[in-house]
């Protein structure tokens, strides 16, 4: 019956807003103070538009989101501006109408299908509960028509199971069926789809697309990713430091991005970027024409391959009961090389095995079977000593930028550490050294006093890359160096890269699930899928004649993939 | 411009064909910053830094601090607090049950003994025995559990049984069974009781050290020192165990004030410090005697007692607020 109001009202052209946020400022009220996470923020929703909040973290994008469901920690208020939902004041709204306006009229999908389910209550029962709360019908019928219309295959079935017994795409079907079930008139999408696998992103985000239009439901979508922003709603709100410094209709956004944040965003967005970064080979430095793969190969006597993988393959052992283990293939007959001073990317979704290459290659974990050939040694034959020296040669740097780092070790103790194990230098040598390194990766000296806590994710990640860099390593394996990092930082931290390869003729092994990345900074891909390597080239020739079904699958998911900006832009 | 959007068409027109405008807001308003710059006016802070500038600042922290070093005076130096020295000086039978008298705040004993002089001068033997229990019981469990935890396999399983067979042992039954042998019969001093104790506690350590050492010994920075090149003992001594300390000092913190009570319980049972040396658990027990005529040379030492181990549980709360911030109260 709410719509049939709504469609009256939208016929008679009174244009009214479903969601209006104005003037809007949350204050959190912390131990340090009163804290402003978001100010002046404005935003309109018309019924059944897509409009999505694009910004890095602590933007206060999901804050704002937060505050228009009621839901904001409770430490934090509205403390200025309104909130209108259907011309209604939900800002100071009791806690009783919020409840009343929660499921039925706004829905709301969370960040996380992995802890966002109960994983004591079967899915159904779960379905039940919302359905329930809002007063629908709610038997096992009700329960599968949800599920099913979210796309979750054999739904019946499927609601009597747990949640650990469905993948992350299923999951977060599930909570879209949960968000949904109510046929909400606005529903909240907050990173609907930041934890899952590009194909299965694809495939949710389409489902939610049409449902959400058969449904006329409208959809505040709050995203980190421009390209998948611009992709799928009609308005795009650029948030940043929380305040709202650009909106308007998506394409428009992009194409003539007039704040200088947008510009910003939009010149680094990887999904929207379309080649390599190309540091100083593009402006013609002198230093580029030393350090091209080529120039090394040939004045180098050592082979052009540094670093060869022959048929590798690592099974694991899954216990499955007492005494009893089944084999699991974790990579399959794995070949590949890597030319001196160049990039190759291995491309996968989780469980593809690009990481186990990635540790076996780092001499951490046995192949069960095939070579590893570093710089013409076999890297399984090496001894204990041998094996120390490889280290030397061969760096990581790793996903996690907040776990990479010891907590306890100041960022000095952290980058001279490779140094004091390998007993190089003096104490004074050593700390010139790490001064050098601290400014390659243009991070002030004075951060050598500072401890991991007090810097930021791609500090922490330049501090690692640092630490990689000091023992002047000839391979540096970065195992999803920047997934965890936002837009503008990835683009910087791989710039960083880019450059640092160019000036000391690195090689680089990229391990990463997102193919944007690869196309800046791959010079060859590797494309994994479960455990066996379907297609190997050059980054142009992958991603411009791709030739399996799988590679040509990965890059259609690529969201803003297809928006061509004009050249100048992008 | 583009065909390949054509289901959201946007710019001019949205889905429900309204027109939208394209704000921007004020450059002077919205300043941009550089992106991801080093915070470089404040002083450099370490975990352990941080946790102590938390700790500053919290009340249960200050007054349980102020509470052991007085305990921790008063032990180290009885004469200061108690001009008698019940060691030296007879107890006067003619006092026996007395009341407060000046020079004698807390009156007499059964015996005639001052009860103020005896409780400071008792401090002494229960705080000897929490202390070093609790040092001896951090070094076995902390090296079983971190051995146990980090290299995992066969090693794990063999000391985790070991642990679960100490575990399983009441500390009073196996106390009062130990105590019986002829060697600890004989020698009945703090430090007996002090590996009485360390035997039966330091399977709690050891589970404790265990499990943290378990959940750092998977942390990425842990891979990265073994690939720079750190031997695996090496790593485990100069990452493993610093990043596991945390919650071993807390449960430290806390088991120091039980194992004050347990000391106490022995004495009283008759079975932990022998009659002649002064202690809270044996003056306890002397006063049980005339309960009922005379409750408070039983009262004093049994307050000293309660306040010694509520201050040690209060302080390591405090520092579990302090060095663990998800369990921290907002």
């Amino acid at each position: 019956m709410n719509e049939s109001i709504n469609v009256r009202d939208a016929g008679s052209g009174a244009q009214r807003p479903l969601l209006e946020i104005k003037d809007l400022a949350i204050t959190f009220a912390t131990s340090n103070g009163d804290v402003n996470a978001v100010r002046n923020a404005h935003l309109t929703i018309m019924p059944g538009e897509t409009v999505a909040i694009v910004g890095e973290s602590g933007s206060g994008k999901s804050t704002t989101a937060l505050a228009a469901i009621g839901l904001l920690p409770s430490n934090g208020r509205v403390s200025e501006g309104t909130i209108f939902f259907d011309g209604e004041d939900i800002a100071h709204a009791s806690e009783k109408r919020m409840i009343e306006l929660r499921g039925n009229s706004i829905g709301m999908v969370p960040q996380d299908p992995m802890s966002n389910l109960n994983p004591v209550w079967k899915i159904g029962y779960q379905v039940k509960e919302t359905l329930k709360a809002n007063g629908l019908p709610s038997g096992p019928d009700d329960v599968t028509k949800v599920l099913t219309e979210a796309g979750l295959p054999d739904a019946a079935r499927r609601a009597k199971q747990y949640p650990h017994e469905f993948s992350g795409g299923m999951r977060q079907r599930a909570l879209i069926a949960i968000g949904l079930s109510c046929q909400p008139r606005l529903l909240i999408a907050d990173e609907p789809t930041s934890a899952l696998d590009v194909t299965v992103q694809r495939q949710i985000l389409d489902h939610l697309d049409s449902m959400t239009a058969e449904l006329g439901t409208a959809v505040l979508l709050i995203t980190h990713d421009l390209g998948l922003a611009a992709e799928r709603a009609d308005k795009v709100v650029v948030m940043y430091r929380g305040q709202v410094v650009e909106s308007g209709p998506s394409l428009e956004l992009l194409q003539n991005p007039q704040h200088p944040y947008t510009q910003r965003l939009v010149n680094s967005a990887p999904s929207l970027a379309s080649r390599r970064i190309q540091v100083a080979k593009d402006q013609g430095l002198e230093s580029s024409e030393v350090l091209t793969p080529d120039v090394i190969n040939t004045d180098a006597s050592k082979s052009a391959d540094i670093l060869q993988i022959e048929n590798l393959t690592k099974v694991f052992k899954l216990r499955s009961g007492l005494g009893r283990s089944t084999d699991f293939t974790a990579v399959d007959d794995v070949s590949f090389a890597i030319k001196r001073g160049t990039t190759t990317a291995i491309v996968g979704e989780s469980g593809s095995g690009k990481s186990t290459v990635a540790q076996m290659v780092l001499n951490l974990l046995k192949p069960t079977s095939g070579k590893i050939i570093f710089d013409g040694v076999d890297t399984s034959t090496l001894n204990s000593k041998e094996t120390f020296a490889f280290r030397r040669r061969v760096q990581p740097i790793f996903q996690d930028p907040y776990g990479s780092l010891d907590p306890m070790y100041s960022i000095f103790r952290t980058i001279e550490e490779p140094l004091r194990v390998h007993k190089i230098g003096t104490a004074a040598s050593r700390e010139k050294k790490v001064r050098e390194l601290l400014d390659q990766v243009s991070l002030p000296q004075s951060t050598m006093q500072r401890y991991p806590n007090e810097l930021s994710g791609g500090q922490r990640q330049r501090v690692a890359i640092a630490r990689a860099l000091a023992l002047d390593p000839e391979v540096i394996i970065c195992d999803e160096a920047v997934s965890a990092l936002d837009v503008l930082v990835q683009a910087q931290v791989l710039n960083l890269l880019a450059e640092l390869q160019s000036r000391l003729g690195l090689t680089y092994l990229f391990i990463t699930h997102d193919l944007a990345v690869v196309r800046q900074i791959a010079d060859h891909v590797c494309v994994m899928e479960q455990g066996k390597l379907v297609e190997t080239g050059s980054t142009d020739s992958v991603f411009d004649s791709p030739q399996q079904d799988y590679t040509k699958a990965l890059l259609n998911a690529i969201p803003g993939g297809k928006l061509m900006l004009p050249p100048e832009v992008a | 411009m583009t065909p390949d959007i054509n289901s959201t068409q946007p710019g001019e027109t949205s889905r429900s064909g309204r027109h939208s405008e394209h704000f921007v807001a004020e450059i002077s308003d919205t300043p941009l910053r550089a992106v991801d710059t080093v915070k470089e006016d404040a002083a450099p802070l370490s975990l352990w830094g941080e946790a102590w500038k938390n700790l500053r600042k919290q009340p249960l922290f200050l007054i349980s601090a102020f509470l052991i070093l007085l305990v921790a005076a008063v032990s180290l130096f009885p004469g200061l607090f108690s001009p008698i020295n019940p060691s030296t000086e007879a107890c006067q039978l003619a006092d026996s049950n007395g009341p407060a008298i000046a020079g004698h705040p807390l009156g007499f004993t059964k015996q005639g003994c001052d009860v103020y002089a005896r409780m400071i001068f008792g401090a002494q033997a229960s705080v000897t025995v929490g202390l070093f229990t609790t040092i001896g019981v951090l070094l076995i469990g902390g090296i079983m559990g971190a051995i146990a935890g980090y290299y995992g396999g066969w090693v794990d399983a063999v000391l985790a049984r070991i642990n679960d067979i100490f575990f399983a042992l009441p500390l009073i039954l196996g106390a009062i069974v130990l105590m019986q042998l002829p060697f600890f019969r004989a020698n009945r001093t703090p430090w007996t009781l002090v590996v009485i104790l360390v035997v039966f506690g330091w399977p709690q350590i050891a589970r404790i050290t265990r499990g943290a050492v378990i959940e750092v010994r998977n942390a990425d920075f842990v891979t990265a020192a073994r690939s720079l090149g750190v031997s695996k003992f090496g790593a485990l001594v100069r990452h493993v165990m610093p990043n596991s300390l945390a919650p071993i000092i807390v449960v430290a913190t806390i088991s120091l004030g039980t194992f004050i009570v347990a000391e106490a319980t022995l004495s009283f049972l008759g079975i932990g410090l022998p009659p002649s040396v002064m202690s809270w658990g044996n003056d306890i027990q002397a006063a049980q005697s005339s309960l009922r005529s005379n409750p408070l040379p039983l009262l004093y030492p049994a307050i000293a007692l309660s306040i010694t181990v509520l201050s040690f549980i209060m302080l390591g709360d405090a520092l579990r607020d302090a060095l663990d911030p998800k369990a921290r109260k907002r």
